[in-house]
């Protein structure tokens, strides 16, 4: 066991944990962060993806250990924020969530780049969104919504 | 349950290393899949651990004279960000993983996995990288052709760490990645090439080609690369079959469920013969 301090949604957390625990069962088991999902368990769809110092991450492969001082924001965190608000409508209108399971992730990962690139190309905006699958969509639609975000949120990244 | 360390500086990493038989983890991207277990249970670590990737000693790229120095924390997104990394590693990083893996996966933890579809090797292999490995008490520098012994398997020491890699920082005429994979993102090689030359006065005066993912080890031929340098283009050119026949023996892929061990075989050599068709 160890001691590890964090931020989690805005929130200082200092706790005892296993360091070789995963983040994701930390969020989904004892702070009831099932906005969380787990897909595949392994880094390959992005349900479980989190912002950690404000990017994407999959958090079912992160070992607590490598988390002290750092800060971790779940989509229940993000959902209060402005550019959550951007780009869920986005999503709405673009017909961008069908059965929803990779929705929070496929959020998180919208966030990501936008952060870092708030007008992405068509071609970014599918790096952004490599590592995240939907089985629904089509990802056409995805890809649209981050578009709208970007001009509707403008001046919001 | 295994035990794990979390050092507060470098100093007591290493100091840990020197007592202890532990499995570094960096960014875990390679070690967390490896040892995955039924979710809500602990990973199934066999050895006790040491967290090295919130270690700033070493996160950082340097350039010095005629080199690059890159810490082993950096993460291969930030190398692939930074204004001094070399245009072909930007290139393999830049179709490595996805985002959210680069963001945390380290340049350390690509080079210690040892694996023949590591995609930064091929290109590390072509810029003749060399690798600093440190203990408590001694350091070395090791190209990384004889760091890397064959699949999964390298010289590293129980007490030792990679601390930093050194690329030259040269120019070349011509250089070329390139990844045969199945799906863009998170797709794991299924072939990748990478090489470099340069040319002056119609003499072929540098020429280097790796191959990743098609057998144990990357495949950097040295000798077969001498007997070229110091060729006229034209006789590279009209040497190629023969060249690419040299090559044969060392490429020795399998068959796994990611391709067949025939289609490897004939696309790196169609690589390697364009590569050269190229040159001119
Ligand atoms: C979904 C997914 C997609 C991926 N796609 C790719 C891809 O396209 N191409 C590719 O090459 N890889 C890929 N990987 C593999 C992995 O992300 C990379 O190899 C990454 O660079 C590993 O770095 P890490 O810090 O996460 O390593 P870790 O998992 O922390 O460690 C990996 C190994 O390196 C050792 N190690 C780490 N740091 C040091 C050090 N400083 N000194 C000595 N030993 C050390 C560890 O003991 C361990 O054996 C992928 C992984 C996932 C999960
Ligand atoms: S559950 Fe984490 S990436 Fe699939
Ligand atoms: S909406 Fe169902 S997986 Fe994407």
């Amino acid at each position: 066991m160890g001691k590890i301090k964090f931020n989690l949604n805005g929130k200082e957390i200092n706790m005892f944990v296993d360091p070789s625990a995963r983040l994701l069962d930390i969020l989904r088991e004892q702070y009831g962060l099932v906005g969380v999902k787990e897909g595949c368990g392994e880094g390959e769809c992005g349900a479980c993806a989190v912002l950690i110092n404000e990017v994407i991450v999959n958090s079912c492969i992160v070992p607590m250990g490598t988390i002290n001082n750092k800060s971790i924001v779940t989509i229940e965190g993000f959902s209060k924020t402005k550019r959550y608000d951007v780009i869920k409508e986005a999503f709405e209108d673009e017909g961008a969530v069908q059965c929803g399971f990779c929705t929070p992730g496929m959020i998180i990962a919208s966030e990501s780049l936008l952060n870092k690139n708030p007008h992405p190309t068509e071609e970014e905006i599918r790096i952004g969104l490599s590592g995240n699958l939907c089985r629904c969509t089509g990802y056409n639609m995805i890809i649209k919504a981050v578009k709208t975000a970007s001009k509707k949120g403008e001046g919001l990244w | 349950m295994v035990k794990s360390f979390i050092p507060k500086t470098y100093k007591e990493a290493l100091n840990l290393l020197a007592k202890n038989k532990l499995t570094i983890i960096a960014g875990g991207t390679d070690l967390m899949v490896k040892n995955k277990n039924i979710s809500g249970l602990l990973p199934k670590f066999k050895k006790d651990l040491l967290f090295i990737a919130h270690l700033t000693e070493l996160d950082y790229i340097k350039k010095e004279k005629d080199t690059i120095h890159i810490g082993a924390n950096v993460t291969l997104e930030k190398i692939l960000d930074s204004f001094h990394t070399h245009s072909l590693l930007k290139e393999a990083l830049s179709i490595m993983a996805s985002p959210a893996i680069r963001h945390i996966g380290t340049i350390g933890g690509n080079i210690a996995n040892a694996s023949p579809a590591g995609d930064t090797l091929p290109v590390l292999y072509v810029l003749n990288t060399k690798i600093v490995v440190k203990s408590l008490d001694s350091e070395r520098t090791i190209p990384i052709n004889d760091f890397i012994i064959s699949s999964g398997k390298t010289i590293l020491k129980e007490n030792e760490l990679i601390s930093e890699i050194i690329i030259p920082d040269n120019k070349f005429d011509y250089e070329v990645f390139l990844k045969v994979g199945a799906r863009q993102a998170d797709a794991i090689s299924k072939i990748s090439f990478a090489a470099i030359a340069n040319v002056s006065d119609s003499i072929v005066s540098d020429f280097r080609v790796t191959f990743g993912a098609v057998g144990p080890r990357i495949v950097r031929e040295i000798e077969i690369e001498n007997n070229i340098i110091g060729l006229t283009t034209n006789e590279l050119n009209s040497r190629c079959k023969e060249i690419c026949d040299s090559y044969k023996k060392f490429i020795t892929p399998i068959d796994d469920q990611r391709s067949s061990a025939v289609y490897r075989k004939k696309v790196s050599l169609n690589l390697l013969e364009k590569y050269i068709n190229s040159i001119k």
